[in-house]
Protein backbone atom coordinates (compact mmCIF):
# COMPACT_ATOMS: atom_id res chain seq x y z
CA UNK A 1 0.00 0.00 0.00
CA UNK A 2 1.35 3.41 -0.82
CA UNK A 3 1.65 6.05 1.83
CA UNK A 4 -1.11 8.58 2.20
CA UNK A 5 -0.17 11.97 0.77
CA UNK A 6 -2.95 14.40 1.63
CA UNK A 7 -0.79 17.27 0.35
CA UNK A 8 -0.86 16.08 -3.25
CA UNK A 9 -4.00 18.11 -3.93
CA UNK A 10 -2.40 21.45 -3.03
CA UNK A 11 -2.07 23.32 -6.34
CA UNK A 12 1.14 24.82 -7.71
CA UNK A 13 3.22 23.15 -5.02
CA UNK A 14 5.81 20.37 -5.04
CA UNK A 15 6.30 18.75 -1.67
CA UNK A 16 9.86 17.45 -1.35
CA UNK A 17 9.05 13.93 -0.24
CA UNK A 18 10.93 10.71 -0.94
CA UNK A 19 9.71 10.58 -4.55
CA UNK A 20 11.33 13.95 -5.20
CA UNK A 21 14.36 13.37 -2.99
CA UNK A 22 15.28 10.21 -4.92
CA UNK A 23 14.83 11.84 -8.29
CA UNK A 24 16.70 14.97 -7.33
CA UNK A 25 19.64 13.66 -5.32
CA UNK A 26 22.37 14.47 -7.85
CA UNK A 27 20.72 17.72 -8.98
CA UNK A 28 20.57 18.93 -5.38
CA UNK A 29 24.12 17.80 -4.61
CA UNK A 30 25.33 19.80 -7.65
CA UNK A 31 23.54 22.84 -6.17
CA UNK A 32 25.25 22.22 -2.86
CA UNK A 33 28.67 22.36 -4.55
CA UNK A 34 27.98 26.02 -5.41
CA UNK A 35 28.57 26.94 -1.78
CA UNK A 36 32.28 27.02 -2.62
CA UNK A 37 33.52 30.15 -4.36
CA UNK A 38 35.84 28.33 -6.78
CA UNK A 39 33.04 25.98 -7.86
CA UNK A 40 30.80 29.02 -8.47
CA UNK A 41 33.50 30.46 -10.72
CA UNK A 42 33.89 27.26 -12.68
CA UNK A 43 30.12 26.93 -13.08
CA UNK A 44 29.78 30.53 -14.21
CA UNK A 45 32.59 30.15 -16.74
CA UNK A 46 30.98 27.13 -18.42
CA UNK A 47 27.61 25.84 -17.13
CA UNK A 48 27.59 22.82 -19.40
CA UNK A 49 31.14 21.65 -18.64
CA UNK A 50 30.53 21.95 -14.90
CA UNK A 51 27.18 20.15 -15.06
CA UNK A 52 28.75 17.32 -17.05
CA UNK A 53 30.81 16.45 -13.98
CA UNK A 54 27.58 15.44 -12.21
CA UNK A 55 25.45 12.31 -12.53
CA UNK A 56 22.39 14.32 -13.52
CA UNK A 57 19.92 13.54 -16.30
CA UNK A 58 20.13 15.53 -19.52
CA UNK A 59 16.71 17.00 -18.72
CA UNK A 60 17.96 18.22 -15.33
CA UNK A 61 21.07 19.78 -16.88
CA UNK A 62 18.98 21.60 -19.51
CA UNK A 63 16.58 22.88 -16.84
CA UNK A 64 19.55 24.31 -14.94
CA UNK A 65 21.08 25.92 -18.05
CA UNK A 66 17.65 27.42 -18.89
CA UNK A 67 17.20 28.52 -15.24
CA UNK A 68 13.74 26.98 -15.45
CA UNK A 69 13.01 26.64 -11.73
CA UNK A 70 9.59 25.04 -12.07
CA UNK A 71 11.12 22.35 -14.25
CA UNK A 72 13.94 21.85 -11.77
CA UNK A 73 11.31 21.43 -9.02
CA UNK A 74 9.46 18.82 -11.07
CA UNK A 75 12.76 16.96 -11.63
CA UNK A 76 13.45 16.65 -7.92
CA UNK A 77 15.11 19.97 -7.13
CA UNK A 78 14.43 21.38 -3.69
CA UNK A 79 14.05 25.13 -3.42
CA UNK A 80 16.68 25.56 -0.69
CA UNK A 81 19.20 23.74 -2.85
CA UNK A 82 18.11 25.55 -6.03
CA UNK A 83 18.67 28.80 -4.13
CA UNK A 84 22.41 28.20 -4.56
CA UNK A 85 21.95 28.62 -8.33
CA UNK A 86 20.20 31.99 -8.22
CA UNK A 87 22.54 33.15 -5.46
CA UNK A 88 25.45 32.30 -7.76
CA UNK A 89 23.72 34.39 -10.43
CA UNK A 90 23.46 37.25 -7.90
CA UNK A 91 19.65 37.11 -7.92
CA UNK A 92 17.24 37.27 -4.99
CA UNK A 93 14.69 34.79 -3.69
CA UNK A 94 12.03 37.27 -4.68
CA UNK A 95 13.25 37.30 -8.27
CA UNK A 96 13.34 33.48 -8.39
CA UNK A 97 9.84 33.28 -6.92
CA UNK A 98 8.54 35.70 -9.55
CA UNK A 99 9.92 33.54 -12.39
CA UNK A 100 8.13 30.50 -10.92
CA UNK A 101 4.81 32.32 -10.78
CA UNK A 102 5.08 33.61 -14.34
CA UNK A 103 4.91 37.32 -13.53
CA UNK A 104 7.54 40.06 -13.65
CA UNK A 105 9.57 40.80 -10.54
CA UNK A 106 7.82 44.20 -10.27
CA UNK A 107 4.36 42.61 -10.37
CA UNK A 108 5.41 39.99 -7.84
CA UNK A 109 6.82 42.66 -5.51
CA UNK A 110 3.54 44.55 -5.82
CA UNK A 111 1.54 41.43 -4.94
CA UNK A 112 3.68 40.91 -1.83
CA UNK A 113 3.35 44.55 -0.78
CA UNK A 114 -0.41 44.19 -1.11
CA UNK A 115 -0.38 41.31 1.39
CA UNK A 116 0.75 38.37 -0.74
CA UNK A 117 -1.19 35.69 -2.60
CA UNK A 118 -4.44 34.97 -0.80
CA UNK A 119 -5.19 31.38 0.18
CA UNK A 120 -8.72 31.90 -1.19
CA UNK A 121 -9.07 29.78 -4.33
CA UNK A 122 -5.52 28.48 -3.86
CA UNK A 123 -6.00 25.62 -1.44
CA UNK A 124 -7.03 22.75 -3.73
CA UNK A 125 -6.14 21.63 -7.23
CA UNK A 126 -9.77 21.52 -8.27
CA UNK A 127 -10.02 25.24 -7.57
CA UNK A 128 -7.24 25.90 -10.08
CA UNK A 129 -8.74 23.52 -12.63
CA UNK A 130 -12.03 25.32 -12.25
CA UNK A 131 -10.32 28.65 -12.86
CA UNK A 132 -8.62 27.30 -15.99
CA UNK A 133 -11.96 25.96 -17.22
CA UNK A 134 -13.64 29.32 -16.66
CA UNK A 135 -11.05 31.31 -18.62
CA UNK B 1 20.18 25.14 38.66
CA UNK B 2 19.75 26.16 35.05
CA UNK B 3 16.32 27.54 34.27
CA UNK B 4 14.39 28.49 31.14
CA UNK B 5 13.16 32.01 31.75
CA UNK B 6 11.55 32.88 28.44
CA UNK B 7 10.78 31.85 24.89
CA UNK B 8 11.24 33.91 21.76
CA UNK B 9 9.60 33.10 18.44
CA UNK B 10 10.71 34.82 15.27
CA UNK B 11 10.89 34.38 11.52
CA UNK B 12 14.39 34.06 10.04
CA UNK B 13 14.18 35.36 6.45
CA UNK B 14 17.57 35.71 4.66
CA UNK B 15 16.60 39.08 3.16
CA UNK B 16 16.21 40.41 6.71
CA UNK B 17 19.85 39.53 7.35
CA UNK B 18 20.84 41.28 4.15
CA UNK B 19 18.88 44.42 5.15
CA UNK B 20 20.77 44.51 8.46
CA UNK B 21 24.16 43.81 6.90
CA UNK B 22 23.67 46.48 4.24
CA UNK B 23 22.31 49.13 6.61
CA UNK B 24 18.81 49.28 5.10
CA UNK B 25 16.76 48.74 8.26
CA UNK B 26 15.41 52.31 8.19
CA UNK B 27 14.25 52.23 4.55
CA UNK B 28 10.53 52.65 3.81
CA UNK B 29 10.30 48.97 2.95
CA UNK B 30 12.02 47.60 6.04
CA UNK B 31 11.39 50.09 8.86
CA UNK B 32 7.93 48.84 9.88
CA UNK B 33 9.30 45.32 10.16
CA UNK B 34 12.34 46.27 12.22
CA UNK B 35 10.34 48.63 14.46
CA UNK B 36 8.59 45.54 15.83
CA UNK B 37 11.93 44.34 17.26
CA UNK B 38 12.85 47.53 19.14
CA UNK B 39 11.11 46.35 22.30
CA UNK B 40 12.75 42.95 21.95
CA UNK B 41 16.27 44.36 21.72
CA UNK B 42 15.79 46.39 24.90
CA UNK B 43 14.18 43.43 26.64
CA UNK B 44 16.92 40.93 25.81
CA UNK B 45 19.58 43.47 26.74
CA UNK B 46 18.03 43.69 30.22
CA UNK B 47 17.41 39.95 30.54
CA UNK B 48 21.00 39.01 29.70
CA UNK B 49 20.53 35.32 28.96
CA UNK B 50 23.62 33.18 29.51
CA UNK B 51 22.58 30.70 26.85
CA UNK B 52 20.10 30.67 24.00
CA UNK B 53 18.85 27.25 22.92
CA UNK B 54 18.10 28.14 19.32
CA UNK B 55 15.73 25.93 17.33
CA UNK B 56 16.07 26.50 13.61
CA UNK B 57 16.35 24.62 10.36
CA UNK B 58 19.36 24.21 8.19
CA UNK B 59 18.63 25.37 4.63
CA UNK B 60 20.82 22.97 2.63
CA UNK B 61 23.91 24.41 4.33
CA UNK B 62 25.47 22.06 6.89
CA UNK B 63 23.40 19.10 5.73
CA UNK B 64 23.29 18.07 2.10
CA UNK B 65 21.12 15.17 0.98
CA UNK B 66 23.93 12.76 1.90
CA UNK B 67 22.28 12.51 5.28
CA UNK B 68 19.33 14.35 6.76
CA UNK B 69 19.01 14.26 10.54
CA UNK B 70 15.49 14.88 11.83
CA UNK B 71 16.81 16.54 15.00
CA UNK B 72 20.44 17.62 15.38
CA UNK B 73 21.99 19.24 18.43
CA UNK B 74 25.25 21.18 18.21
CA UNK B 75 27.70 20.28 20.97
CA UNK B 76 30.70 22.24 19.65
CA UNK B 77 32.64 25.06 21.34
CA UNK B 78 32.04 27.28 18.33
CA UNK B 79 30.31 27.46 14.95
CA UNK B 80 31.41 29.14 11.76
CA UNK B 81 28.98 31.36 9.88
CA UNK B 82 28.21 29.66 6.57
CA UNK B 83 28.79 30.82 3.03
CA UNK B 84 25.33 30.12 1.62
CA UNK B 85 26.24 31.00 -1.94
CA UNK B 86 26.90 34.72 -1.68
CA UNK B 87 29.68 34.79 0.93
CA UNK B 88 29.26 34.47 4.72
CA UNK B 89 27.23 37.13 6.56
CA UNK B 90 29.50 39.66 8.29
CA UNK B 91 28.46 38.59 11.79
CA UNK B 92 30.47 37.22 14.74
CA UNK B 93 31.34 33.55 15.17
CA UNK B 94 28.80 31.72 17.28
CA UNK B 95 30.05 30.44 20.60
CA UNK B 96 28.51 27.19 21.83
CA UNK B 97 27.94 25.83 25.32
CA UNK B 98 29.39 22.36 24.91
CA UNK B 99 28.82 21.24 28.47
CA UNK B 100 25.14 22.10 28.62
CA UNK B 101 24.62 20.82 25.06
CA UNK B 102 26.10 17.42 25.89
CA UNK B 103 23.99 17.30 29.03
CA UNK B 104 20.83 18.03 27.03
CA UNK B 105 21.80 15.51 24.33
CA UNK B 106 22.27 12.79 26.93
CA UNK B 107 19.09 13.56 28.84
CA UNK B 108 16.87 13.93 25.76
CA UNK B 109 18.16 10.72 24.16
CA UNK B 110 17.48 8.93 27.44
CA UNK B 111 13.94 10.30 27.21
CA UNK B 112 13.61 8.39 23.89
CA UNK B 113 14.19 11.17 21.37
CA UNK B 114 16.89 10.21 18.88
CA UNK B 115 19.08 13.26 18.42
CA UNK B 116 22.00 13.47 16.02
CA UNK B 117 24.95 14.88 17.95
CA UNK B 118 26.98 17.30 15.86
CA UNK B 119 30.50 18.55 16.54
CA UNK B 120 30.95 20.48 13.34
CA UNK B 121 28.32 22.42 11.45
CA UNK B 122 28.36 25.80 9.82
CA UNK B 123 25.31 27.84 10.79
CA UNK B 124 23.19 29.63 8.20
CA UNK B 125 20.65 32.47 8.18
CA UNK B 126 18.17 30.30 10.06
CA UNK B 127 20.34 30.78 13.15
CA UNK B 128 22.13 34.07 12.52
CA UNK B 129 19.15 36.21 11.45
CA UNK B 130 17.29 35.71 14.76
CA UNK B 131 20.51 36.61 16.63
CA UNK B 132 20.82 39.80 14.55
CA UNK B 133 17.17 40.71 15.07
CA UNK B 134 17.47 40.39 18.84
CA UNK B 135 21.04 41.55 19.46
CA UNK B 136 21.69 43.96 16.58
CA UNK B 137 25.26 44.20 15.33
CA UNK B 138 27.62 43.58 18.27
CA UNK B 139 31.35 42.77 18.00
CA UNK B 140 30.62 39.43 19.63
CA UNK B 141 27.27 37.77 20.46
CA UNK B 142 26.48 38.51 24.12
CA UNK B 143 25.62 34.90 25.03
CA UNK B 144 26.36 31.33 24.19
CA UNK B 145 24.17 29.49 21.72
CA UNK B 146 23.16 25.86 21.41
CA UNK B 147 22.07 25.29 17.81
CA UNK B 148 19.26 22.78 17.40
CA UNK B 149 18.48 21.96 13.78
CA UNK B 150 15.17 20.41 12.74
CA UNK B 151 14.54 18.83 9.36
CA UNK B 152 11.65 20.68 7.73
CA UNK B 153 13.05 20.28 4.21
CA UNK B 154 12.79 16.59 3.28
CA UNK B 155 9.49 14.84 4.01
CA UNK B 156 8.35 13.30 6.19
CA UNK B 157 9.18 16.06 8.67
CA UNK B 158 8.51 15.67 12.39
CA UNK B 159 4.92 16.30 13.45
CA UNK B 160 3.87 19.24 15.57
CA UNK B 161 3.03 16.86 18.41
CA UNK B 162 6.47 15.27 18.34
CA UNK B 163 8.07 18.70 18.33
CA UNK B 164 5.97 19.82 21.28
CA UNK B 165 6.83 16.71 23.28
CA UNK B 166 10.49 17.11 22.38
CA UNK B 167 10.27 20.61 23.84
CA UNK B 168 9.09 19.08 27.11
CA UNK B 169 12.05 16.69 27.13
CA UNK B 170 14.44 19.59 26.49
CA UNK B 171 12.87 21.45 29.40
CA UNK B 172 13.42 18.51 31.71
CA UNK B 173 17.03 18.28 30.57
CA UNK B 174 17.75 21.97 31.16
CA UNK B 175 15.99 21.92 34.55
CA UNK B 176 18.36 19.17 35.70
CA UNK B 177 21.60 20.97 34.80
CA UNK B 178 23.39 21.91 38.05
CA UNK B 179 24.96 25.25 37.07
CA UNK B 180 22.93 28.40 37.67
CA UNK B 181 22.21 29.60 34.14
CA UNK B 182 19.61 31.87 32.60
CA UNK B 183 18.52 30.00 29.47
CA UNK B 184 16.13 31.19 26.79
CA UNK B 185 14.64 28.96 24.13
CA UNK B 186 14.01 30.44 20.71
CA UNK B 187 11.79 28.90 18.06
CA UNK B 188 12.40 30.30 14.60
CA UNK B 189 11.07 30.16 11.03
CA UNK B 190 7.67 30.90 9.52
CA UNK B 191 5.21 32.41 9.37
CA UNK B 192 3.18 31.76 6.22
CA UNK B 193 5.31 31.68 3.10
CA UNK B 194 5.80 29.66 -0.03
CA UNK B 195 9.03 30.07 -1.95
CA UNK B 196 8.44 27.61 -4.76
CA UNK B 197 6.24 26.87 -7.75
CA UNK B 198 3.31 28.75 -9.27
CA UNK B 199 1.72 29.25 -5.84
CA UNK B 200 4.79 31.11 -4.47
CA UNK B 201 3.97 34.23 -2.51
CA UNK B 202 1.13 32.73 -0.50
CA UNK B 203 0.45 34.61 2.73
CA UNK B 204 -2.38 33.80 5.16
CA UNK B 205 -2.63 36.56 7.75
CA UNK B 206 -5.77 35.26 9.54
CA UNK B 207 -4.21 31.81 9.93
CA UNK B 208 -0.91 33.30 11.14
CA UNK B 209 -2.66 35.51 13.69
CA UNK B 210 -4.65 32.58 15.03
CA UNK B 211 -1.35 30.69 15.38
CA UNK B 212 0.21 33.61 17.27
CA UNK B 213 -2.73 33.67 19.68
CA UNK B 214 -3.07 29.94 20.16
CA UNK B 215 0.59 29.28 20.81
CA UNK B 216 0.17 31.43 23.92
CA UNK B 217 -2.86 29.76 25.49
CA UNK B 218 -4.48 27.20 23.18
CA UNK B 219 -1.53 25.13 22.09
CA UNK B 220 -3.54 21.88 21.97
CA UNK B 221 -5.14 23.01 18.72
CA UNK B 222 -1.75 23.65 17.11
CA UNK B 223 -0.18 20.43 18.35
CA UNK B 224 -2.86 18.47 16.47
CA UNK B 225 -2.34 20.16 13.08
CA UNK B 226 -1.14 17.74 10.37
CA UNK B 227 1.64 18.81 7.96
CA UNK B 228 -0.76 19.20 5.02
CA UNK B 229 -2.64 21.91 6.91
CA UNK B 230 0.56 23.96 7.18
CA UNK B 231 1.28 23.44 3.47
CA UNK B 232 -2.25 24.27 2.36
CA UNK B 233 -2.92 27.19 4.71
CA UNK B 234 0.52 28.65 5.39
CA UNK B 235 2.42 27.70 2.23
CA UNK B 236 4.95 24.94 1.67
CA UNK B 237 7.59 26.67 3.79
CA UNK B 238 5.07 27.55 6.51
CA UNK B 239 5.83 24.07 7.88
CA UNK B 240 8.77 25.71 9.66
CA UNK B 241 6.25 26.72 12.32
CA UNK B 242 6.44 23.25 13.88
CA UNK B 243 9.73 24.52 15.33
CA UNK B 244 7.83 27.08 17.39
CA UNK B 245 6.13 24.14 19.10
CA UNK B 246 9.49 22.88 20.40
CA UNK B 247 9.96 26.26 22.07
CA UNK B 248 6.41 26.20 23.43
CA UNK B 249 6.79 22.67 24.79
CA UNK B 250 9.83 23.78 26.78
CA UNK B 251 7.92 26.58 28.52
CA UNK B 252 5.43 26.38 31.38
CA UNK B 253 1.82 25.57 30.50
CA UNK B 254 1.01 29.13 31.59
CA UNK B 255 3.09 31.86 29.99
CA UNK B 256 2.84 35.63 29.87
CA UNK B 257 2.91 37.28 26.46
CA UNK B 258 5.29 40.23 26.71
CA UNK B 259 5.41 41.25 23.07
CA UNK B 260 3.87 40.44 19.70
CA UNK B 261 4.67 41.65 16.20
CA UNK B 262 3.30 40.67 12.80
CA UNK B 263 4.28 42.19 9.48
CA UNK B 264 3.81 41.44 5.78
CA UNK B 265 5.93 41.29 3.71
CA UNK B 266 9.59 40.56 4.25
CA UNK B 267 10.59 39.46 0.78
CA UNK B 268 8.28 36.42 0.28
CA UNK B 269 7.37 35.93 3.91
CA UNK B 270 5.06 36.98 6.74
CA UNK B 271 7.11 37.98 9.78
CA UNK B 272 5.82 36.82 13.15
CA UNK B 273 7.44 37.45 16.50
CA UNK B 274 6.51 36.72 20.11
CA UNK B 275 8.19 36.98 23.48
CA UNK B 276 6.77 34.66 26.12
CA UNK B 277 7.84 34.84 29.72
CA UNK B 278 7.68 31.64 31.68
CA UNK B 279 4.89 31.55 34.25
CA UNK B 280 2.20 34.08 35.12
Amino acid sequence: MSRSRPYDDVPGTTVFDERMARKGYHLNQFCMSLMKADNRERFKTDNRAYLDEWKMTEEQKCAVIDRDYNRMLSLGGNIYFLAKIFSTDGLSFQYAASTMTGVSEAEYLQMMLAGGRSPEGNRYRHEWEQKKGDS
Amino acid sequence: MARITAGVATSHVPAVGRAIDQGQTQSDYWKPMFDGYEFSKRWVDAEKPDVVFLVYNDHATAFSLDFVPTFAIGVAEEYTVADEGFGPRPVPQVEGHADLAWHIAGSVIEQDFDLTVVNKMDVDHGLTVPLSLMFGQPEAWPCKVIPFAVNVVQYPVPSGRRCYNLGKAIRKAIDSYPEDLNVQIWGTGGMSHQLQGPRAGLINAPWDNAFLSDIVDNVDRLVALPPEEYIREAGSEGIELVMWLIMRGALDDQVTELHRHYHVPASNTAIGHLILKNGN
